[in-house]
């Protein structure tokens, strides 16, 4: 079943990012499925990371829509009226719909419930562990208003809304398995903990998309084998889309639904694991040869 | 057009005072990214020791030829206004390289308090006047009896700042002191690695960023003929409101900059209020900040995400 | 600091040696760096030119005193081999630290409500226990804006060099708003004779505030995108616009003259006067003007108080540990759906409103303002507590403010320096305060960078409330 053919929670249309004379994303089109682990792969500075940075907010893409639809799959009609509009969200019958690339970061992540890691992990590391997790709820503890009275005064209703915060919170930890380390500075944890502690963090903020930013990166295999189930259980238990970028093969063959290949910023490749896998044009550049000279190149290997 | 004039020609002076400022703030923020807050209160132990030097020279020694005097006032200033920076980089910057970002700041903002302070103590708390040096003005145009009017002192300014930017600019790109230092304002840790003493590096652009300030001083003492130990504060101030205007870290920046802001001043003062000049560059300041925090000649800076 | 005049050279041929070169290149050194300066003086003769005077002598005592002091170190404290030995055990200090902070609070709060208690046992009556009093005013003015203060530099780490502005906010709306003829006018004819003159502090206590917090919105909305260094230099250019306003704005502020006979402060409508309605009659007391001052000690503590609550509140809320967050990583922030601009903003209209209401206790205390009391240097001194007390802690704050007013009026007394064998009779012991606050300024941060209480408390826990060492918590680059 192609998930994201049918009922995509993220639609990429054009997508081109340039910086002076760099073309880092040159029109890039793909969607991601609802409920599907994507993984967006590629050699280094193929601009994995840049499309990342346009679809969480961090740069205003040069040209390109980016539609993110809440509940379910959104109409073309809806998609073309909004964009025509000129507005950046509109309620549509399945949910919500919103056009990613004309919200400022934050809102990407509070109204449009996109969330994200960082490939240099981006913990609040004076912060303890739980402190973290806190953070992340900000936009649910805020309902009542930023400098809400009852919170100013600790009122029952203050306390009733932290301790649901709290148990969020523990809830995260249990997961990543850190609670032992609740009251711990963030920056005092191991890597793999502080990689783990960023997605419960990216978690608790409650998203309907995850996107992680090489997640597996320094890892040890015990550790990396953990992060599969973790992200597998995120999508099973949590119905949170994920979309990854990474570099590790045995992760994103093992646990991803769909697989979309970058290089030099165009898109080389678009499918199930097994398609890209078997693509002439994804080895070619995994191996840094042109397409034709695949055939020999792989006879060379011996594969 | 005839006030114009003139007030070109005295915005241009001062600008060039600003301008040669406003590169020892643009150099030491470029290398350790710093705003190196006590360097206005350099310039002004730079006009001090100027002032002392021209007092040995003149009252005790009796030399006469002022060319020969300012001349050597210039060297004298230069030396120990240089050696004062070394010092100053050496005490209080130095162990706190590589700290806490806010420490060399609150230091810098110490050794401003203690230099003027210092200066005030060791000097005296009244201005100090000197009789008025290269009087003779050429007088340009006469409209009706406003006469527009160059200095001698002027052109002795804008010709002296000339030279030395020239010079200036000959060390930083043609020398290997300068390429160190452009080594070290890419990448210190690197520059380290490939054998650039930073160190030594960083000492000597605090040298010649207080030199170039020393030189400042002394035009400051000749132009306005007095001199107080309050007067690093305000020029410090503006020279670095320069540095930020032309783009902080670009050295044709600072110099385009301080002259802006020197001619902003001048026709603010003639065809506004007197009393808002400092109001004005200050706004400058923010209104730069704000909408153009690279300056006009600095690079823009992404963001890394 | 190893040796870092005599170089590092591998072969040295005995530490004594070594020492002593040192000590001889930095004499020589600090003698050329005071020459020009001490050697020689610029001094003016009646009206006539300026001349030399000359001072070789101080000069070369300097020298020979820098010469000494580094021997003395080179062979005791900066002894090779004995760094080594230090690195690595906690020092002394943290030690004392560790052992006295459970402590701390209460007895600084104990010590804060009794000090007037204290100063009067001791000095033994009322009238001679009023320096004293005035100091812990004093001090206490400075904790509170240290406390204000802190809350934009210490929890969001926004450096904010232009404080002194809202606090010249504060002190000039109470000033204008209790000496103008209209509103005292107005409430006279509403709601009683003397109604104004009596109230208008409590009254415009909350609207000082509420308009310092309105003017931090209205800086700080353009200036908050700005980074680092460039908001700090922003955020001075703003303090001193203000204040060059204030001196030359002639028909709204009075210019340099100021504003004189501000309303004094009354104890809740009644006055401090010896007259039948006032408060030693009232509560059956000889009337001394001493209450005043006492009532005015109480006032001030319990601002800093409400400061330093409302900022503990704060930090356990959402919006203050956004501000802690902020202060860690900006773009994790936005990452998580934070508004930064918002955030940012929140914290620079507090602190600022609380600079507000010092200012207007300032302008109740004095009853007197001028654009002079709200310099930069009055900006710098606030930040230097912030930074010396480590930032985010309000024990260090208060510590450091305790030390740094306390310890600059106590120079005021260094009168025992005028004695003939000396420095003589001409020493002005109060032109050296500012020069030893800057070399202090210095000192202080060469010696802890972090200030004197690094690190912070966590705002929630599950199990124990843990501290985060110093090195982790980040300072923010905004």
């Amino acid at each position: 079943m192609r998930r994201w053919e049918t009922d995509p929670i993220l639609t990429v249309d054009h997508l081109t990012m340039r910086f002076g004379g760099l073309v880092a994303v040159n029109d890039v089109s793909f969607t991601v499925g609802r409920g599907d682990v994507t993984a967006l792969i590629g050699p280094n500075g193929a601009g994995k990371t840049t499309a990342f940075n346009c679809i969480t907010g961090f740069y205003k893409p040069t040209l390109g829509r980016l539609a993110l639809a809440h509940g379910g799959a959104p109409t073309t009609e809806d998609v073309e009226a909004l964009t025509a509009a000129g507005q950046a969200a509109a309620t549509t019958q399945a949910g919500a719909l919103f056009l990613l690339e004309r919200l400022p970061d934050h809102k990407v992540s509070s109204k449009a419930r996109v969330a994200r890691t960082f490939q240099n992990i981006r913990l609040f590391s004076g912060m303890t562990v739980l402190e973290n997790l806190m953070v992340a709820q900000h936009q649910k503890l805020i309902r009542s208003g930023l400098l809400s009275p009852s919170a100013l005064l600790n009122l029952p209703s203050w306390r009733r809304q932290e301790k649901e915060g709290m148990d969020r919170a523990l809830h995260w930890l249990e997961k990543v398995d850190l609670v032992e380390r609740a009251d711990d500075p963030a920056g005092d944890l191991p890597y793999g903990d502080q990689r783990r502690l960023e997605i419960a963090r990216a978690m608790c903020s409650d998203p309907v998309l995850l996107c992680l930013d090489e997640p597996a990166a320094g890892l040890n295999p015990r550790e990396s084998a953990a992060l599969n189930t973790l992200l597998l259980s995120i999508r099973a238990d949590y119905g949170t889309s994920v979309l990854l970028i990474e570099h590790d093969m045995s992760v994103v063959m093992e646990i991803s639904d769909h697989v979309i290949v970058l290089e030099y910023g165009k898109k080389i490749s678009d499918g199930t694991p097994a398609e890209v896998r078997s693509d002439p044009a994804v080895i070619a550049a995994y191996l840094g040869v042109d397409e034709d000279a695949v055939e020999a190149v792989e006879a060379e290997v011996g594969l | 057009m005839d006030v114009f004039l003139q007030q070109l020609i005295n915005g241009l002076t001062l600008g060039s005072i600003y301008g040669l400022i406003a590169i020892g703030y643009t150099m030491v923020f470029g290398i350790i990214g710093m705003v190196n807050f006590a360097h206005g209160d350099v310039f002004m132990v730079s006009a001090f020791i100027g002032l002392i030097a021209f007092l040995l020279l003149t009252t005790v020694l009796g030399i006469t030829s002022i060319f020969l005097v300012l001349a050597i006032v210039l060297v004298v200033a230069m030396i120990f206004t240089g050696l004062t920076s070394w010092a100053i980089e050496r005490v209080a910057y130095r162990p706190l390289r590589g700290s806490f970002r806010l420490a060399p700041m609150i230091s810098a903002i110490g050794m401003s308090i203690l230099l003027s302070n210092f200066v005030q103590v060791a000097q005296g708390p009244r201005n100090k006047p000197l009789p008025p040096m290269l009087p003779d003005v050429i007088v340009l145009m006469d409209n009706n009896g406003y006469q527009v009017t160059l200095a001698y002192k002027q052109m002795f300014i804008m010709i002296l700042t000339a030279v030395l930017l020239g010079g200036f600019w000959f060390l930083v790109q043609k020398t290997p002191l300068g390429r160190a230092q452009r080594a070290c304002e890419q990448d210190r840790k690197m520059a380290a690695l490939l054998g650039v003493d930073v160190d030594r590096t960083i000492s000597l652009t605090f040298i010649i960023g207080a030199m170039l300030a020393a030189v400042a001083g002394v035009m400051y003492l000749m132009y306005y003929g007095v001199v107080n130990f309050n007067d690093g504060f305000v020029p410090g101030v503006k020279a670095f409101t320069a540095a930020v205007l032309g783009g902080i870290g670009s050295l044709p920046g600072a110099v385009l900059g301080g002259l802006l802001i020197g001619l902003i001043e001048t026709f603010w003062s003639a065809y506004f209020s007197i009393e808002y000049k400092d109001v004005a560059a200050f706004s400058i300041l923010a209104i730069t900040l704000v909408f153009m925090p690279q300056g006009l000649l600095g690079r823009p800076e992404v963001e890394k995400v | 600091m190893s040796s870092p005049l005599a170089g590092d050279g591998a072969a040295r041929p005995s530490p004594f040696a070594a020492a002593l070169k040192d000590a001889v290149v930095s004499g020589v050194i600090t003698f050329l760096l005071f020459l020009p300066l001490v050697g020689f003086r610029a001094t003016e003769s009646g009206s006539g030119p300026l001349t030399l005077t000359y001072r070789f002598g101080l000069c070369a005592t300097f020298a020979i005193l820098v010469a000494v002091l580094r021997l003395v170190l080179h062979l005791t404290i900066w002894r090779p081999g004995r760094q080594k030995a230090a690195r690595g055990t906690p020092s002394p200090l943290a030690a004392v630290g560790g052992f006295i902070s459970p402590m701390a609070k209460p007895a600084f709060f104990a010590l804060a409500l009794f000090y007037p208690l204290i100063a009067i046992v001791v000095t033994g009556g009322l009238t001679p226990s009023r320096y004293w009093i005035d100091l812990g005013i004093y001090i206490g003015s400075y904790v509170m804006l240290g406390w204000g203060l802190n809350i934009v530099v210490g929890l969001a780490g926004l450096l904010d060099l232009g404080y002194v502005a809202f606090y010249a906010v504060g002190a000039y709306a109470f000033a204008l708003l209790s000496t103008s003829v209209p509103i005292n006018d107005w409430m006279a004819g509403h709601l009683g004779e003397n109604f104004w003159a009596l109230w208008s502090f409590w009254v415009c206590l909350p609207v000082c505030g509420i308009l310092a917090a309105m003017w931090g919105v209205i800086l700080g909305f353009p200036v908050l995108r700005l980074r680092g260094d460039y908001l700090a230099i922003v955020t001075l250019a703003f303090g001193e616009i203000i204040r060059l306003v204030l001196i030359n704005w002639t028909d709204f502020t009075n210019g340099g003259a100021g504003i004189a006979s501000i309303p004094p402060i009354s104890f809740f409508g009644i006055p401090f006067t010896a007259a039948d309605d006032g408060f030693a009659a009232r509560f059956g007391l000889t009337f001394d003007p001493m209450h005043r001052i006492i009532f005015l000690y109480f006032v001030i503590v319990a601002l800093s108080l409400l400061t330093a609550l409302a900022t503990l509140r704060l930090r356990r809320m959402p919006v203050g540990r956004a501000w802690e967050a902020l202060r860690e990583d900006e773009i994790a922030c936005r990452s998580l759906g934070i508004n930064t601009t918002l955030t940012k903003l929140t914290a620079f209209a507090t602190g600022a409103m609380f600079g507000g209401f010092a200012g207007a206790f300032f302008a109740v205390r004095v009853r007197f303002v001028s654009p002079e009391s709200f310099t930069f240097i009055e900006s710098a001194m606030i930040l230097a507590i912030v930074v010396l007390g480590g930032m985010g802690s309000q024990m260090g704050v208060a510590a450091a403010a305790v030390f740094m007013i306390g310890g600059m009026e106590m120079l005021r007394n260094l009168s025992f320096l005028k004695s003939d064998w000396l420095l003589g009779p001409d020493f002005d012991p109060t032109l050296y305060r500012m020069l030893i606050f800057g070399f202090a300024m210095v000192a202080v941060m060469v010696w802890r960078p972090r200030g004197l209480v690094s690190g912070r408390l966590a705002t929630i826990f599950l199990k124990e409330r843990k501290k985060v060492s110093g090195d982790l918590v980040k300072e923010g680059h905004g």
